[in-house]
C-alpha cells in the first residue's frame, strides 16, 4: 500500500514538473531537472540522519533491531545520495556543457559524503557480525552526520581559494505553482525513500528470521 | 589515579614503546621528505607558491596516516588492549592517551617536515604553522577513534584510509585557507570548531568502539 | 558475588553460550569444564565485563578494580620489560606501595631476575607467569582465570597451585580448565558447559 501510494506520489511529480509548472526564463527545460534534483538531496540527508538516530538509539539502548535498522537507512540514504549525484550531473551537463562541476557546493558535498557512507559499507562487511560490528556502524554514522554542517562549512571556505564562483545561488527563484510541484516532488521523494526502506528492513528481517527457523529445525 | 593521570600513563607508556622501537617516527620522517621531492617533481613550472601550499597538506595527511596504522598495533600483539579496558579508568582515556602520543610523533615529524618544505618550496606564514597544530589535534583524534575502528576489520590497513580521508577533507580546507588566504583567521576558528566537536563525539563514543 | 540467570551470548548468527545460570557466593571457588567451543572463554569474559550478554541478567558484584583475569591472552607489551608492564597496570589499578608489591610477585613467580627483559623475548611459560603476577597485582576480590594451566611451564604450575590452595576461601575464584582433576578438591562448585 505504502508503494502504491509512493508510486502515485511521484506519478504526480512527474506530472506537475514536466506539464504544470512553467519553464524558468534562464535555463528553460533543463530546470526542470531541480524538481528532482533537490528533493532527491534533502530525502538523502533525511536518511542519513534516521540512520544516525536508529545508530543513538542502538548505543543508548543496546537494542538490536536499531542496528539493521540504521544500516538500511543509511543504505537508503546512500542510494539517494548517488542519484543526487547523477541528477547533478545531469544538470550540470545541461547547465554548463560539463558532466561535472566544482561550483555546486551541494554537489561537492555529496560527493564527500558518498565517500564517507561508502566507507561505511566496506567496514560494515569487514567485521564479522555481533555487538562489535553493530557499535563501530553506529558510531561511524554518527559521524557521518557531524560531518555534514562541518563538510559544508569547510567547502563554502574552500570557495576563496579553489574556485571563483559562477552564480550565487543554486536554485531558480520560484514561482507559487513551481513552489507547488516542488513540495510535491519532495513529498513523492520521501515517501518514496520511506517505502523502500520499510521493504529492504522486511525483507531483512524475513531473511533473518528464515536462517534462525532453519537452525532451529537443523539443530 | 585521576582521569588525567591515566592519560599520562598511557601516553608515557606509548613514548616509551616508541623510543625503544624505533620503527614508526623514523619511516614517518623519511616518507613525508620524500614525499616532498616527489611534489617537487609533480609540479609543473610555472605552477605557483600556493599550488605547493596545498601540497603540503597532502603530504601530512598521508604522513599521518603512515602514522595511524601503527598507532594501535602494541595492543594488538600481546593483547593489551583487553588489560586497557578492564582497567577501573573510563574508557576514553584509552583514547585519549593514545591520541596525545600520536600527536607528539606528529608535532616531532613536523618539527623537521615543515622546515624541509620552507627550505624547499617557500616559506611558510605564522598562521599556516598555528593551521597545522590546529589540524593534528582533529587528525589524531578521529585517527586514533578510526584506527581503533579498523582494528576490529578484517582488512585493518586497507580501510584506514578511506574511513579517514572523507573526514579529513575539512582539516586540509581549514589548514590551505589558514596558509594562503588573506584573512587566515577565519579558517583557524573552524579548525577549532572541527577539533572541538570531533574531539567531543571520540570522547564519548570509544567506548563504545571497543566493546562488545 | 556472581548472580547469572539465563545468560546468553551471540555473535551474530554463532551462538558462543547458551543460557546458563549460575551463582557463585563469596570465598567460592567455582570450576568450569566444557568442550572446546563450549562457550568457557565466552562466559568468563562476560563476568568480568569484556563482552555484554545477549540476552538474560548477569549480577557481578565486584567492580572493575576488584577483577583479576587471566585469559588466552597475556594482556602484556611485548616491547616493555616485566617491570614496566606491571608498573603500568600497577598504576592503572592504583595499587597501593606499587614497587613492593611488583617486586614481591615477580620473585613469587621467579620472574625477578629477569625483570629488566622485554617480554618478547619471554618463553611462554614465563609470559603465562607474568601474566598471573598482573592478574594478582591488585589484590583483586574475584579471581576469573582461563584455562590458567594449559600455557604454564611445570614450574609455573606448581607455584600456582599453592597460590590457588591459599587463595581458596578467602578471595572468589571463577576458573576454567581441560583438567578438572587438578583443582578438584579446591572446588566449592562445579559447572559443565555442554
Amino acid at each position: 500500500m505504502l508503494a502504491a501510494l509512493a508510486a502515485t506520489l511521484v506519478g504526480i511529480a512527474i506530472v506537475l514538473t514536466f506539464f504544470v509548472a512553467p519553464e524558468d526564463a534562464d535555463q528553460g527545460i533543463s530546470q526542470k531537472i531541480f524538481y528532482f534534483h533537490v528533493p532527491i538531496a534533502l530525502t538523502a540527508y533525511a536518511c542519513f540522519g534516521w540512520g544516525a538516530w536508529k545508530a543513538l538509539r542502538l548505543l543508548w539502548t543496546r537494542g538490536e533491531r536499531y542496528d539493521l535498522e540504521s544500516y538500511v537507512a543509511i543504505h537508503q540514504g546512500t542510494i539517494f545520495g548517488a542519484l543526487t549525484l547523477a541528477t547533478g550531473s545531469i544538470w550540470a551537463k545541461a547547465s554548463w556543457g560539463k558532466w561535472w562541476v566544482w561550483d555546486s557546493n551541494q554537489l561537492v558535498l555529496f560527493l564527500v559524503l558518498f565517500l564517507f557512507y561508502s566507507a561505511y559499507f566496506m567496514l560494515r562487511f569487514s567485521i564479522e557480525e555481533g555487538p562489535r560490528r553493530a557499535n563501530v556502524s553506529a558510531v561511524y554514522a554518527l559521524f557521518g552526520v557531524a560531518l555534514i554542517p562541518i563538510s559544508f562549512l569547510a567547502i563554502r571556505l574552500a570557495e576563496d581559494f579553489i574556485h571563483p564562483t559562477t552564480f550565487t545561488r543554486d536554485g531558480p527563484q520560484m514561482t507559487g505553482t513551481m513552489f507547488f510541484a516542488f513540495c510535491v516532488a519532495w513529498l513523492a521523494m520521501s515517501v518514496l525513500a520511506y517505502a523502500l526502506y520499510r521493504v529492504e528492513l522486511l525483507g531483512k528481517r524475513l531473511d533473518a528470521n528464515l536462517r534462525d527457523l532453519r537452525e532451529a529445525l537443523t539443530a | 589515579m585521576t582521569y588525567l593521570g591515566a592519560v599520562t600513563t598511557l601516553a608515557r607508556k606509548d613514548l616509551r614503546l616508541e623510543l625503544r622501537a624505533r620503527d614508526t617516527l623514523p619511516a614517518m620522517l623519511l616518507f613525508v621528505l620524500s614525499t616532498l621531492v616527489v611534489f617537487h617533481f609533480a609540479l609543473p613550472t610555472g605552477a605557483d607558491e600556493v599550488a605547493a601550499q596545498g601540497l603540503l597538506w597532502v603530504a601530512l595527511v598521508f604522513t599521518a596516516l603512515l602514522g595511524l596504522a601503527r598507532a594501535w598495533a602494541p595492543e594488538r600483539e600481546g593483547g593489551a588492549l583487553d588489560g586497557l579496558v578492564l582497567a577501573p579508568n573510563d574508557r576514553s582515556a584509552i583514547w585519549l592517551g593514545k591520541s596525545v602520543a600520536v600527536f607528539v610523533f606528529l608535532a616531532a615529524i613536523e618539527l623537521v617536515a615543515l622546515p624541509a618544505f620552507a627550505l624547499f618550496f617557500s616559506p611558510l606564514s605564522a598562521a599556516a604553522v598555528a593551521g597545522v597544530l590546529l589540524a593534528n589535534v582533529g587528525i589524531c583524534a578521529v585517527g586514533t577513534l578510526l584506527a581503533a575502528m579498523a582494528t576490529a576489520s578484517r582488512t585493518r590497513e586497507l580501510i584506514l584510509p578511506l574511513l579517514f580521508l572523507p573526514l579529513a577533507i575539512p582539516l586540509v580546507v581549514g589548514g590551505v585557507g589558514a596558509s594562503v588566504s588573506t584573512e587566515p583567521g577565519r579558517y583557524l576558528t573552524f579548525l577549532g570548531l572541527y577539533d572541538a566537536v570531533f574531539a567531543i563525539l571520540c570522547w564519548a563514543s570509544f567506548e563504545y568502539v571497543v566493546s562488545e | 558475588m556472581i548472580r547469572a540467570r539465563a545468560v546468553e551470548k551471540r555473535y551474530g548468527r554463532r551462538r558462543a553460550l547458551r543460557p546458563l545460570d549460575l551463582d557463585l557466593d563469596r570465598g567460592g571457588f567455582l570450576v568450569v569444564t566444557g568442550a572446546n567451543g563450549s562457550g568457557k572463554t565466552t562466559l568468563l569474559r562476560l563476568v568480568v565485563g569484556l563482552a555484554a550478554p545477549t540476552r538474560g541478567t548477569l549480577e557481578v558484584d565486584a567492580g572493575r578494580g576488584e577483577l583479576g583475569y587471566l585469559g588466552h591472552e597475556p594482556l602484556l607489551y611485548r616491547d616493555l620489560t616485566a617491570l614496566e608492564n606491571l608498573d603500568l597496570y600497577g598504576r592503572l589499578y592504583r595499587v597501593a606501595e606499587r614497587r613492593e608489591r611488583t617486586g614481591m610477585l615477580l620473585e613469587r613467580f621467579g620472574l625477578w631476575d629477569v625483570r629488566g627483559e622485554r617480554v618478547g623475548s619471554f618463553s611462554r611459560g614465563m609470559t603465562q607467569r607474568l601474566a598471573l603476577c598482573r592478574t594478582l597485582l591488585h589484590d583483586p576480590a574475584l579471581l576469573v582465570l582461563d584455562e590458567p594451566f594449559t600455557a604454564l611451564d611445570d614450574e609455573g604450575a606448581t607455584l600456582l597451585d599453592r597460590l590457588l590452595a591459599e587463595l581458596a576461601g578467602s578471595a572468589t575464584v571463577l576458573l576454567s580448565t581441560h583438567d578438572p582433576d587438578r583443582v578438584g578438591p579446591l572446588a566449592s562448585n562445579r559447572i559443565v558447559l555442554a
